[in-house]
């Protein structure tokens, strides 16, 4: 059966990426050592979804996204997105992805943001009129009229960014792939790139895929979540699903009016106690506005907040979860390549 | 076909993205100007160190002054026009190693044309400004009984010359790619190959002559061509009509190069380094 | 002693520092013996139209053309030392974190540039020598007095090398730029230490004065102690004489810069 172009517009079945790694061994000797960085990887993306794709550092991420880019050539296995091999036909394809490196910028330095728009405005040959739209669009959107004329070295971080999902995003992308989009922002930016993304997601049926450190990254925008450890799919579903498959715990932080011996609270219980304030851990399934209902009703509660598990913990908890052991693939080199 | 149509690609992005560099640049007048001038006096010392040489001697290897003018005017306009157009891809290593290198790979532009004008910088026309003073010079000082063909042959060197010189840079380019810490391999084959063809043939081994002229054909920038302007026997023998290859020893060599280059892309994308 | 020490480690860090790029290394080894064949065969040819010319025979001539290569990166002859590491942090501010270190700046980062050269010695500068003996006739002394006094004329041209480079490094905290600077030491390094002609074969007057000037002490004199062309004490007292001046000239600027980091409130 085959399957419709939009229900597998991002087609990985069975990908290998195999490294020949050298390694120093001596004073001239080197080692020669085959590493997998991505092993027998398979997974559909739809037209239109919003999909996390998360791992511990060197898990291969980079990897699939560069083989999903056309940068690297897949040793083994097949690769379709939007029904083009990207490898064959890398240029192409680059008509139909966006790319934003969250921490290499594609903008012109000391050149007026502008400038770099014009720039892709002609290398991508987009339509006078439909540039003209999506910049005053994605322009407004991301808030950047004001930044237009302003050289790029001196727009911060945040306005940086934004100014790259911009260039990304100008010839009109079917994908979008984005490479840690909220790494090093404030707050603020952060919300408003999110924001963004749904948007462009919601309105453009714009089908995205990102990696990122930040959990909350997930939360507020991915209703899909792929974990992938030492080059293997280890999860794919539901960001909730994962809490659960790792156990994962939320911690309440709650002020108290004064010093109390720890709070009962079922099924949280308390991790840590100083003064007044206390921590309680919560399973991330479990809601906290009900916890924090039944805690306030019982005792003299001044100021509380929710912390979110880390993205690292999360993930270690789920590779180490009892019963998954027996599935982690055995025998396999350390430091495989990012 | 499409051979012909990644090169068109491939010149347009390189304009594109030139262009921005230029603009870049022009944001530090002060810098531009003084590393302009400072490119014309370090390309320039080069010839004063001749000048300097024959302040002590009449001829070096048999040939006068203006002979090794001709011979320098020549080498280092080509090498000026190479480097400019391409000279930056020495700095490639870098942007692997930085990772930039990968942002070139997602945009729909032929690599080597992005890579190409990478940083193109117009302080480069130094080089070239003070090849062509003293191609100049030499042209009309030497002395030359002139037919059209050899006149024709002037430009024709300095073209093919520079093609030559630009098919070194792009297989040093991808050599690099294998060995990114081995930048400076390429500076012998350019820095190197302009100096050697500043000198007469006559003044080096033989068997180094040979090398340069029909295993790394550099001879073809000026040397053989020279010979015959200057009505001189080639150190190795070659047939008359050799004068007149420049331009298809140029074709092939670039041809070659783009064939490396092609292998060495294809590496890095099979493995990620 | 424990000042030493100081040093010492800093200059094994200058020297690890550059260690590490091995394949750059051989592709320097390899770089600077291309340039050497090519300036061997032109020299050759020099010396064969003007027999002693400089008072150099042709083994003298060739010798010469491979202990520039020998000391290309060693002496950081066209810049790319210590100097490049303290200009980006005169640019970034940085420096003002070094001016609150307990050791003193200038022989901070000679001792860390003292390391790098030794490093360039040994692993870039000795294989294009062995090869230039190798294939080429030189002019190589026996025994070892005159290696002896080579020795210590290269310690000294090191030196003297430094305080050009430093002094050019602090032109940064006036000039904010150091691309300028780092050219004119190109060209300056490049013509006036002997690289393009033996500084013994300039011409006239204009041979004379580039034969006193401080780069004469980079190329110039280490290579006649070696060939015995020059007596060592005269060469030392030479060399020496610059370092001190120099390294004055460095400290002067120094307190100046110190001075105007301090005023601009670091």
């Amino acid at each position: 059966m085959a399957v419709s172009d939009d229900e597998a517009f991002i087609d990985v079945d069975k990908v290998e990426k195999v490294f020949d790694v050298r390694r120093r061994a001596g004073f001239l000797r080197r080692e020669l050592r085959r590493v997998r960085a991505v092993d027998s990887l398979s997974f559909r993306v739809a037209r239109g979804e919003m999909v996390g794709y998360i791992g511990p550092n060197g898990a291969g991420k980079s990897t699939t996204i560069k083989m999903l880019t056309g940068i690297l050539t897949p040793s083994g296995g097949r690769l379709r997105v939007a029904g083009i091999d990207p490898s064959r036909e890398r240029t192409r394809l680059a008509h139909r992805i966006g790319v934003v490196f969250g921490q290499r910028t594609t903008l012109w330095w000391d050149l007026p943001l502008i400038d770099s728009y014009r720039l892709m405005h002609r290398m991508y040959r987009i339509p006078d009129a439909r540039y003209r739209e999506n910049l005053d669009r994605l322009v407004h959107l991301l808030d950047l009229g004001a930044l237009l004329d302003v050289p790029v070295r001196q727009l911060s971080l945040g306005q940086r960014m934004r100014g790259d999902v911009v260039a990304a995003l100008l010839h009109d992308p079917e994908v979008l792939y984005l490479d840690e989009p909220t790494i090093g922002l404030d707050v603020i930016s952060k919300a408003r790139v999110r924001e963004f993304l749904r948007e462009v997601n919601a309105e453009r049926g714009t089908t995205v895929l990102l990696t990122t450190h930040d959990l909350q990254d997930i939360e507020r925008l991915c209703s899909r979540v792929m974990v992938i450890d030492r080059g293997r799919l280890m999860y794919d579903g539901p960001l909730a699903g994962l809490h659960e498959v790792g156990e994962s715990e939320r911690t309440l932080v709650v002020d108290l009016e004064r010093e109390l011996p720890p709070i009962e609270a079922e099924p949280a219980r308390v991790v840590r106690v100083e003064g007044p304030r206390q921590w309680l851990a919560f399973p991330a399934g479990e809601s906290a506005a009900a916890l924090v209902a039944r805690i306030a009703a019982r005792y003299p509660l001044v100021d509380l907040s929710v912390r979110e598990p880390d993205i690292e913990s999360v993930i270690a908890r789920m590779l180490h979860a009892p019963g998954d052991a027996a599935g982690l693939p055995q025998d396999r080199s350390e430091g495989v390549g990012s | 076909m499409a051979e012909r149509g990644a090169v068109v690609e491939g010149v347009r992005a390189y304009r594109l993205i030139a262009v921005m560099w230029v603009r870049s640049s022009m944001t530090y007048r002060t810098s531009f100007a003084v590393t302009l001038l400072g490119n014309l006096m370090v390309t320039g010392l080069d010839f004063v160190g001749i000048l300097l040489m024959f302040s002590q001697v009449d001829s070096l290897g048999g040939w006068s002054l203006y002979e090794v003018a001709f011979l320098y005017g020549l080498s280092a306009t080509s090498f000026g026009l190479s480097d400019l157009a391409l000279g930056s891809l020495e700095g490639l290593g870098g942007r692997m190693r930085d990772g930039s290198f990968d942002v070139l790979m997602v945009r729909p532009a032929p690599v080597l044309a992005q890579v190409g004008a990478d940083r193109f910088a117009l302080r480069r026309l130094g080089r070239i400004t003070q090849g062509l003073v003293v191609l100049c010079w030499a042209l009309v000082s030497v002395d030359v009984e002139w037919t059209a063909a050899k006149a024709l042959l002037v430009p024709v060197m300095v073209i093919s010359g520079a093609a030559i010189f630009c098919a070194v840079f792009v297989a040093g380019a991808a050599f690099q790619i294998l060995a990114q810490d081995a930048a400076e391999v390429q500076n012998a084959f350019t820095y190197g190959g302009t100096t050697l063809l500043q000198y007469p043939p006559t003044v080096f081994g033989k068997d180094l002559v040979r090398g340069v002229t029909f295993m790394l054909p550099l001879a073809f920038v000026n040397w053989v061509p020279a010979a015959h302007v200057l009505g001189r026997p080639y150190p190795v023998g070659l047939p008359g009509w050799a004068a007149f290859a420049s331009p298809a020893v140029a074709l092939v060599c670039c041809a070659s190069a783009g064939l490396a280059w092609r292998a060495g892309l294809r590496s890095y994308r099979s493995t990620g380094s | 002693m424990g000042s030493g020490r100081l040093y010492a480690a800093v200059a094994a860090g200058g020297f690890r520092r550059y260690a590490t790029y091995r394949l750059a290394t051989a592709a320097g080894v390899f770089t600077n013996t291309v340039f050497g064949v090519i300036l061997v065969y032109t020299y050759l040819a020099l010396w064969d139209e003007k027999p002693h010319l400089g008072g150099y025979d042709q083994a003298q001539a060739v010798t010469y053309v491979w202990l520039g290569q020998c000391l290309y990166a060693t002496l950081a002859i066209q810049g790319g030392g210590a100097e490049r590491d303290l200009m980006e942090r005169i640019g970034t501010g940085e420096i003002a974190v070094d001016l609150y270190r307990p050791a003193d700046l200038q022989l901070w980062w000679l001792a860390a540039d003292l390391g790098r050269a030794l490093f360039q010695l040994v692993g870039r500068g000795v294989v294009p020598f062995l090869f230039g003996a190798l294939f080429f006739p030189m002019a190589v002394p026996a025994g070892t007095a005159p290696w002896a006094a080579f020795a210590v004329t290269l310690l000294l041209a090191a030196v003297v090398s430094f305080a050009i480079r430093y002094l050019a490094a602090l032109s940064v905290f006036w000039l904010m730029d150091g691309r300028g600077v780092n050219q004119v030491l190109m060209i300056t390094g490049i013509f006036f230490s002997g690289m393009v002609l033996p500084l013994n074969a300039f011409p006239g007057t204009f041979g004379e004065i580039v034969r006193v000037l401080p780069w004469a002490a980079q190329v110039q004199m280490p290579a006649d102690v070696l060939m015995g062309e020059t007596g060592a004490l005269r060469a030392f007292a030479f060399q020496a004489g610059w370092a001190a001046v120099l390294l004055l000239a460095g400290r002067l600027l120094q307190a100046a810069a110190t001075r105007r980091v301090v005023v601009q409130g670091g």
